[in-house]
């Protein structure tokens, strides 16, 4: 975790700054002091105290959602996009259960959240009362830590701790109870700087001997590949621009987890692209026959490994990960190194510098000269149509059409995600958001204005499916309310895609529940809201349709319909290993049960 | 339409490779969890055991330092290797756990166990359960006409190999605490 996450601007004189107050002042009080300008939030009953508090100061803005599960989304959004903590507020039983979803995404992706929820009072817990729900029992397997707060005094100190768990170490969501009575109470507020020191002081530190013998694994190398994760954005923008020198320094290919977009310019020279399930061929075979793996911040997720089995047969393999449960849970590795992976990445480029190290230059362009061979399946390729928009070709003129510009990308879950990160190209850390762990249909949407609310000047796009959409429409109006000119780049193929797509590889071409049936006028819908619709079926249309969508003052929903039965490639399907990849034109093949070669 | 050719136990209709790749040879291990004595700390534990699937074979719970805010959790739990190692990663993850220590492999420990044991008999039965006791040095702490409740500690084995002897005698009620363990020497 890089300072800028956990650093806030906190009083100078804060073991003075004593005060007594009510737990609900308290609340915004410790909020403000954490550096906190935005809360996603939705009122309730047993959080009107600090709603009132809310409303009688300035420093705090207020996002009122239209549903929970989104206001924990645009916490993400807002989170992965800044680098910053989420903050929500939600209330006690259906407030905190409807956030339940939003935290086990946070949790699976590694994304800082603190939530607070209302609770019913504390005498009251126990008996089921109004709006009353086991808060603290639900969420504890979704969220990296949860307090229930029972002593008014105890508030400020949690609070503080809540920053610190959820942002270091390994970043994650955590959830803060807080009875009504207690939000009610006087009680002393204890400022950052003078809470207790709580023992949780997660290992950042690489062992120096392992950076050496990484430096010397580099040295030595001759077919190596760096494989890097979601931790390289969380470590910071610094991170990342040391990720790049280093790639420059070894000359060595990179790829990326979905997660790790934008970590490693997609621009540069050594870029593989995207590797895993629905990854680029050279990604996965440079993956599969590579003499040396150097993991950094990932986590040997099943949608990268294929077959456990034949996973990189031949290969040494490095894991750098901050979190030591990571390392040598799916794959054995030789060399583990628990580390904040910026810090790492620092480190070895410091011994590299200072040995004078130097890779072994023939081995290594022999092993481009390999990759290169790959590349030239250009697995990306399609099918194009002169009447039909394809998906591909959709994001293609998306991509050529925001080129240059500082964009912010969203995602939903299926198909066009997988497109997405095929075809759209980051440049930068924290420009790419997307429900990767839990695969949360939904996600985008709320995620793509939480993003422009903490960029309001920003180009915010939403690539999404129609299905997945559809599952968090009610926020249309959180947007047309904060005016929030996000893009709903709807690839509306009437489907469920990815599911319609495997019940034809995998299920006989059994059809079950996966077509979109009464579907909205999405160009009406938009209009009811305020907001611009565009509707675009003829691929002579797109590039003009797509210009009126980015030059429009305000959000818009874009219903770009597309060819109906495409699927997503290259694909490695079911227990495979990644020399085994399903191109687009196996697919007959595949489906007809002849022998993969 | 054909199916996938891929061998037993493998699933071609799903993305996940449903093989099992782990090693086989579980064995039993003994851990010692140091915790914040607060509420749902007990819970934090148990669930992870529950919800990642491992299993747990014996676990007791108890404050150890009042003022310190102290429990300690003694675990026996099952599993391989790189089970074991997961599991201890993962506890050492929870945010109010302070140490986790593998009796097992990082110490040669003592384990010991209390647990009650009711016989319910009369005649050479009963005298045979109370001859027995005082070979395995239980105690009797209550008694009736017609039944014991005696009081054993030690290795659970041995505890196990006392529960079997009574059990033809007129065992009709066992409580066990569970293991507790300190590794030898310092």
């Amino acid at each position: 975790m890089s300072e800028q996450m956990t650093g806030a601007p906190v009083a100078q004189q804060d073991r003075m700054t004593q005060e007594t107050m009510t737990g609900a002042q308290i609340v915004v009080r410790a909020l403000k002091d954490h550096g906190v300008d935005t809360i996603f939030g939705y009122p309730g009953g047993a959080v009107l105290p600090i709603y009132d508090a809310i409303f009688q100061q300035n420093d705090i803005r207020h996002i009122l959602v239209r549903h929970e599960q989104a206001a924990v989304h645009m916490a993400e959004g807002y989170a992965r996009s800044t680098g910053k903590p989420g903050v929500v507020l939600v209330t006690s039983g259906p407030g905190a259960t409807n956030a339940v979803t939003g935290l086990t995404d946070a949790l699976m992706d590694s994304i800082p959240l603190v939530v607070f929820s209302g609770q019913v009072p504390t005498f009251m817990i126990g008996t089921d009362a109004f709006q009353e729900a086991d808060t603290v029992g639900i969420t504890r397997p979704c969220t990296k830590h949860n307090w229930l707060v029972k002593e008014p005094d105890a508030l400020a100190d949690t609070i503080h701790q809540a920053f610190t768990v959820a942002t270091s170490g390994r970043p994650g969501p955590v959830l803060i109870d807080l009875p009504k009575d207690v939000q009610f109470a006087t009680a002393t507020y204890v400022g950052p700087k003078a809470a207790k020191p709580g023992h949780y002081r997660p290992r950042t530190e690489p062992d120096p001997q392992a950076v050496e013998r990484l430096v010397e694994l580099i040295e030595r190398a001759e077919r190596p590949v760096f494989y890097t994760g979601g931790g390289v954005i969380n470590a910071g923008p610094e991170a990342a621009r040391q990720m790049t020198e280093l790639v420059e320094a070894t000359g060595f290919p990179i790829t990326s987890t979905l997660m790790g977009l934008g970590a490693y310019p997609a621009s540069g020279k050594n870029w593989l692209g995207m590797l895993g399930m629905h990854g680029l061929y050279e990604a996965n075979l440079a993956m599969h026959d590579c003499d040396l793996m150097i993991c950094l911040g990932a986590r040997f997720d099943d949608r990268i490994t294929g077959r456990v089995s034949d996973f990189s047969p031949g290969s040494v393999k490095v894991h750098v990960d901050i979190d030591p449960s990571s390392i040598n849970k799916i794959i054995r590795v030789d060399l583990p190194i628990v580390a904040d992976v910026g810090k790492l990445i620092a480190a070895a480029l410091d011994l590299w510098k200072a040995r004078g190290s130097k890779t072994n230059r023939a081995a290594i362009e022999g092993w481009w000269k390999q990759i290169e061979g790959w590349k030239k399946i250009n697995c990306l390729a399609y099918a194009g149509s002169e009447t039909t928009i394809k998906p591909q070709y959709a994001l293609e003129r998306l991509e050529a059409l925001t080129r240059g510009r500082d964009r912010y990308i969203t995602t939903e879950v299926g198909q066009h995600q997988m497109w997405a990160a095929q075809f759209l190209h980051f440049d930068k850390p924290n420009r790419w958001m997307t429900s990767g762990g839990l695969g949360t249909m939904g996600y985008g949407f709320p995620a793509s204005i939480g993003v422009q609310i903490a960029h309001p000047e920003a180009l915010v796009i939403n690539v999404a499916g129609e299905a997945s959409w559809q599952m968090n429409v009610q926020e249309m109006g959180t947007a047309t309310q904060f005016f929030a000119p996000v893009k709903q780049f709807i690839l509306n193929n009437e489907r469920l895609g990815m599911v319609r797509q495997w019940q034809e590889l995998l299920h006989g071409e059994r059809y079950s529940q996966s077509w979109s049936e009464s579907l909205p006028d999405f160009v009406k819908l938009a209009e009811a809201y305020g907001w611009k619709g565009i509707i675009c079926s003829d691929p002579k249309d797109l590039d003009d349709a797509i210009m009126e969508m980015i030059d429009y003052d305000g959000p818009v929903l874009f219903d770009c319909l597309v060819e109906k039965h495409e699927n997503c490639f290259p694909m490695i399907p079911s227990g495979k290993p990644h020399n085994e990849m399903l191109l687009a034109a196996d697919a007959e093949a595949f489906k007809s049960g002849a022998a993969l070669v | 339409m054909a199916a996938l050719n891929i061998g037993t136990g493998a699933s071609s209709h799903s993305a996940y490779d449903l093989r099992d790749h782990h090693e086989t040879a579980e064995r039993s291990h003994t851990l010692a969890v140091i915790v914040d004595n607060e509420a749902g700390v007990l819970a934090r534990v148990i669930g992870l055991f529950s919800g990642r699937g491992y299993n747990i074979d014996s676990l007791t719970v108890a404050e150890i330092d009042h003022a310190g805010h102290r429990s300690r959790i003694t675990v026996v739990t099952r599993g391989t290797e790189a089970v074991i190692e997961q599991i201890r990663a993962q506890l050492s993850r929870i945010v109010p756990v302070h140490q986790v220590t593998d009796l097992t492999t990082e110490a040669v420990a003592v384990e010991r166990e209390l647990a009650l044991f009711k016989v319910q008999g009369k005649g050479d039965a009963r005298i045979e359960a109370l001859r027995l006791a005082e070979i395995f040095r239980a105690n009797v702490v209550d008694s009736t006409l017609e039944s014991f409740v005696f009081e054993i500690t030690g290795a659970p084995e041995k505890i196990d190999a006392f529960a079997d002897l009574m059990r033809p005698l007129g065992l009709i009620d066992v409580a066990r605490t569970g293991v507790a363990a300190l590794a030898r020497g310092v």
